[in-house]
């Protein structure tokens, strides 16, 4: 008993004294970090984790962040010390899929990444696989792949338009934006039944003729398109409103955009004048004559005059086509079964947000044994952090419109 | 009044107008405000290219009514974390000023306010503001980030826009001479001109900043959805966030009216003092007839036989108020009601219009930034106002005490102010100027900028 008890008493004495100094050194933390928040102060407000910051969390359930993207922001009243995106909320394994299907099975996959620029998505990846069967499309499935994947260029950059647009405010053109892409999905519908997720192309070529009306549908909706993209300039372009919360408005030089790998209209906003279409021409863009479209502050601003061009130059692109589809197949000599040899391949397109790349790795069997996708919307996200900091709330939202990010080609 | 009445009954005879009056506006106003979010839901789907509600009633007309209904019996959440009491007593507080400035407003020379109180426009003014207080206890109470967020823009924003707008009455003021409602409306009636005629400068900051005071669009930045979710109104629901969104319409409708008392020449009709201009008298009746036959010609297009009724029934109200506002003109013992009745119209349809003016603004333009905001109230607004106030001030001056003719005093101090404002722009302009080459945007340090 006695032994007991006098080991208690020291257990006692024990505990108390471990107390005592967690206390003492809690005390000395605590005064440590008063003192460094005192010497530090002005360094402390630089740094992400100041004090004095408020962490609003943006998303992922928010009316702007196109999705399910959610953006950590570090706030001084509403000016922006940091941004930090948080991704991953529509994670689907897209790369991890394709191990276990075959390369005409995975096809619809990839129309479920850039989902308003599936017929883009698709056109890069069946080009990667004939690049890596040795095949090529007869041309015209050339063309009218020319054809669907600028119609959807247009598409893709009218959703933009509109949300972008919402985002900043303006309630009106998305209704006017989602007019016209009607029009153009209908096309598609016409094409090859489905609107969204078109699966519009085959590995070789196509699988549908153009209908009959193809040619005539087509003409019809560039030739109304001219006169309503002159109704967006008329409600957007001049307004002091609009252009005071787009210009000077996440500003990336040309230098960060090549640093942070951003393609597509955020680079070339910058001035930097590089289109896979001229650079590296696929499908039959070498035939048609089109311009590409640069900005010089890399703003808001010019992202918005860069796309606005683009879809101009899209109009053009589709009516040189129209003009002369060569005859001939439509499907090139690919097999049932797809054993492409061993080896790797890389293509990379333009797609409406930037570069699309395929990275196809075969190992001779059925299935590829890798597929690695460059997605221009992940890496243009990137940015996000870089261009917003120092800005206000509402020129995040502006940002991450600008930066035209779809959240299924993200995180895939 | 007689010493032997029970108090109530004393209470009863004293007060019995302005029970009356109140009964009336919290059993209207709502149901107005209500029907103003489907007028807006429908001139909105007009503009783009959309049809807007077409399911309860025939062409969404019992729209207001469903939503109603839907959110009363909606679940009524407060949050865990919130000051429960102020949570529910803010919303009411915007309801209730909005209300109150209501009670105010006097919409023709006979349906007279509770009481045409000496201080009229002052005490609109005053209660209207008091709606302030329920947006920034309800945005502090919700304890959430967007909510107060959204509170401390709004109040940011009320403060700086409604001293332009104050501002603004105040040169009306000038003119008027009075604050009765009723004796500024006397004033543009012997006058002969409607202020806005006299004072444009100062119609439009009061535009600008009855826009902002009302939170609608370009200036919605307390409940910008697209940035803050809803604002202060995040985290409210149901009926609660129905009364702020009533709250809101109604403070429109008090807006309108004011400008409508102080600029448009409130229930006056287009040139009140010209005779031979006696033929406008005549526009109430033949505008209401005119839409009861449009509704008689559209009733047999309608495809549903209901619809076809309700048209018809339609027709028959319109007809049965032209008829109404026509009588006094054609029988001359009904001649006394004429003032009173074709007064109410003009008054309800220049309120109108000034809404449509909101609504269509709404529509056609994005949303200012905050900075964008305060630049625009503290840097042109206000100056211009007093700029204004100044103006008008002298021109009354020069026409009362010198004998200048109205007209021409007028002239110039608008000219003055006008030039004022180009000179406000300039020195703005290059303030900014300066401002963006002295200070670019603030960049992290280089070694940072690329950190996950």
């Amino acid at each position: 008993m006695g032994p007991g008890k006098s080991g208690d008493r020291e257990r006692a004495v024990a505990v108390k004294k471990t107390e005592a100094v967690r206390r003492q050194k809690r005390k000395e933390s605590d005064l440590r970090n008063v003192s460094d928040t005192l010497q530090d102060d002005a360094a402390q407000k630089q740094t992400l984790l100041g004090a004095d910051e408020l962490i609003l969390n943006m998303g992922p359930q928010h009316p702007s962040t196109h999705g399910v993207l959610r953006v950590k922001l570090k706030l001084d009243g509403e000016r922006v010390r940091g941004t930090e995106c948080v991704i991953g909320y529509l994670h689907r394994g897209v790369e991890k899929i394709a191990e276990n299907r075959t390369y005409q099975q995975f096809a619809p996959y990839v129309d479920r990444m850039d989902y308003v620029a599936a017929v883009s998505n698709g056109l890069g990846y069946c080009e990667a696989v004939e690049k890596l069967l040795n095949v090529e499309a007869p041309p015209r499935a050339k063309v009218i792949r020319t054809i669907m994947t600028e119609l959807q260029r247009i598409a893709s950059h009218l959703v933009w338009l509109g949300t972008h647009a919402l985002d900043i405010g303006a309630l009106t053109p998305l209704f006017y934006c989602m007019r016209e892409r009607e029009e153009i999905l209908k096309i598609f519908e016409k094409y090859c039944g489905a609107r969204l997720t078109t699966h519009a192309f085959r590995i070789g070529g196509l699988q549908y003729e153009a209908y009959d009306s193809f040619e005539k549908d087509v003409e019809r909706f560039c030739k109304d398109f001219e006169r309503r993209i002159q109704e967006y300039v008329d409600l957007l372009t001049g307004n002091s409103i609009w252009i005071g919360r787009t210009r000077n408005v996440g500003v990336l030089s040309a230098a960060d955009c090549i640093a942070l790998g951003a393609s597509g209209p955020v680079l070339r906003a910058s001035g930097v004048k590089w289109d896979l279409r001229k650079a590296q021409p696929y499908a039959a863009y070498d035939q048609y004559k089109f311009e590409i479209p640069v900005g010089t502050n890399g703003d808001t601003y010019d992202r918005y005059m860069v796309r606005m061009e683009e879809m101009r130059q899209s109009r053009l692109i589709c009516l040189q086509a129209i003009e002369n589809i060569p005859a001939g197949p439509i499907l090139g000599k690919v097999g049932k079964v797809l054993k492409p040899p061993a080896g790797e391949i890389y293509h990379s397109i333009e797609a409406p947000k930037g570069i699309l790349g395929y990275y196809i790795v075969s190992d001779g069997t059925t299935q590829p044994y890798r597929v690695r996708i460059r997605p221009p919307s992940f890496v243009n996200l990137q940015a996000l952090d870089k261009m917003a900091r120092g800005h206000l709330v509402a020129d995040v939202v502006a940002i991450i419109g600008t930066l035209d990010i779809v959240l299924g080609e993200v995180d895939r | 009044m007689n010493p032997t009445l029970h108090p109530v009954l004393a209470f009863l005879q004293t007060w019995w107008v302005e029970l009356v009056c109140g009964v009336v506006i919290i059993a209207v106003v709502p149901l107005v405000a209500g029907y103003l979010t489907l007028m807006e839901r429908k001139l909105m789907a007009d503009m783009q290219a959309r049809l807007g509600p077409m399911r309860v009633g025939p062409h969404g007309l019992l729209q207001p009514i469903a939503d109603a209904v839907k959110l009363l019996i909606k679940e009524d959440i407060i949050p865990d974390n919130a000051d429960k009491m102020i949570f529910w007593l803010a919303p009411v507080t915007s309801m209730t000023a909005a209300l109150t400035a209501m009670g105010g407003i006097a919409f023709g020379p006979s349906f007279l306010v509770a009481r045409d109180i000496n201080v009229g426009l002052l005490f609109v003014l005053g209660v209207s503001s008091m709606g302030l207080l329920g947006i920034m206890l309800g945005g502090w109470a919700s304890n959430s980030h967007y909510s107060i967020m959204g509170a401390l823009r709004s109040t940011a924003q009320l403060v700086s826009y409604e001293t332009a707008g104050g501002l603004a009455l105040i040169s009306g003021l000038l003119l008027a001479g009075t604050l009765k409602i009723r004796a500024i409306v006397d004033a543009q009636s012997n006058d002969g001109v409607w202020f806005v005629f006299l004072a444009p400068v100062a119609f439009f900051i009061y535009l600008v900043a009855s826009i902002a005071e009302t939170n609608r669009a370009p200036f919605d930045l307390p409940e910008a959805e697209s940035e803050l979710v809803a604002g202060y109104m995040t985290e409210f629901s149901g009926f609660r966030w129905a009364l702020y969104f009533l709250g809101e319409y109604t403070n429109m409708i008090v807006v309108g009216a004011v400008a409508t008392t102080l600029f448009l020449g409130g229930w006056l009709r287009p040139f009140p003092n010209v005779h031979w201009m006696n033929w406008l008298d005549a526009v109430p009746a033949l505008f209401t007839a005119a839409v009861g036959v449009y509704c008689v010609l559209r009733a047999g297009k309608q495809p549903v036989r209901v619809q076809i009724w309700f048209m018809w029934g339609v027709a028959l109200t319109c007809f049965a108020v032209a008829v109404v506002l026509g009588l006094p003109l054609l029988v001359a013992q009904l001649k006394f009601m004429m003032p009173g009745l074709n007064g109410a119209f003009w008054f309800l349809l220049k309120i109108s219009a000034y809404i449509y003016l909101f609504m269509w603004l709404r529509f056609t333009l994005p949303r200012y930034r905050f900075d964008q905001l305060m630049h625009l109230g503290w840097y042109i607004l206000i100056p211009l106002a007093i700029v204004n106030v100044l103006a008008v001030g002298v021109a009354t001056i020069l026409e009362l005490e010198y004998g200048w003719n109205r007209w021409l005093a007028l002239v110039v101090t608008t000219v003055f102010t006008l030039a004022a404002a180009l000179f406000l722009l300039r020195v703005n302009d290059k303030r900014a100027a300066e401002a963006s080459s002295a200070a670019p945007p603030e960049q992290p340090s280089p070694e940072d900028s690329y950190a996950g």
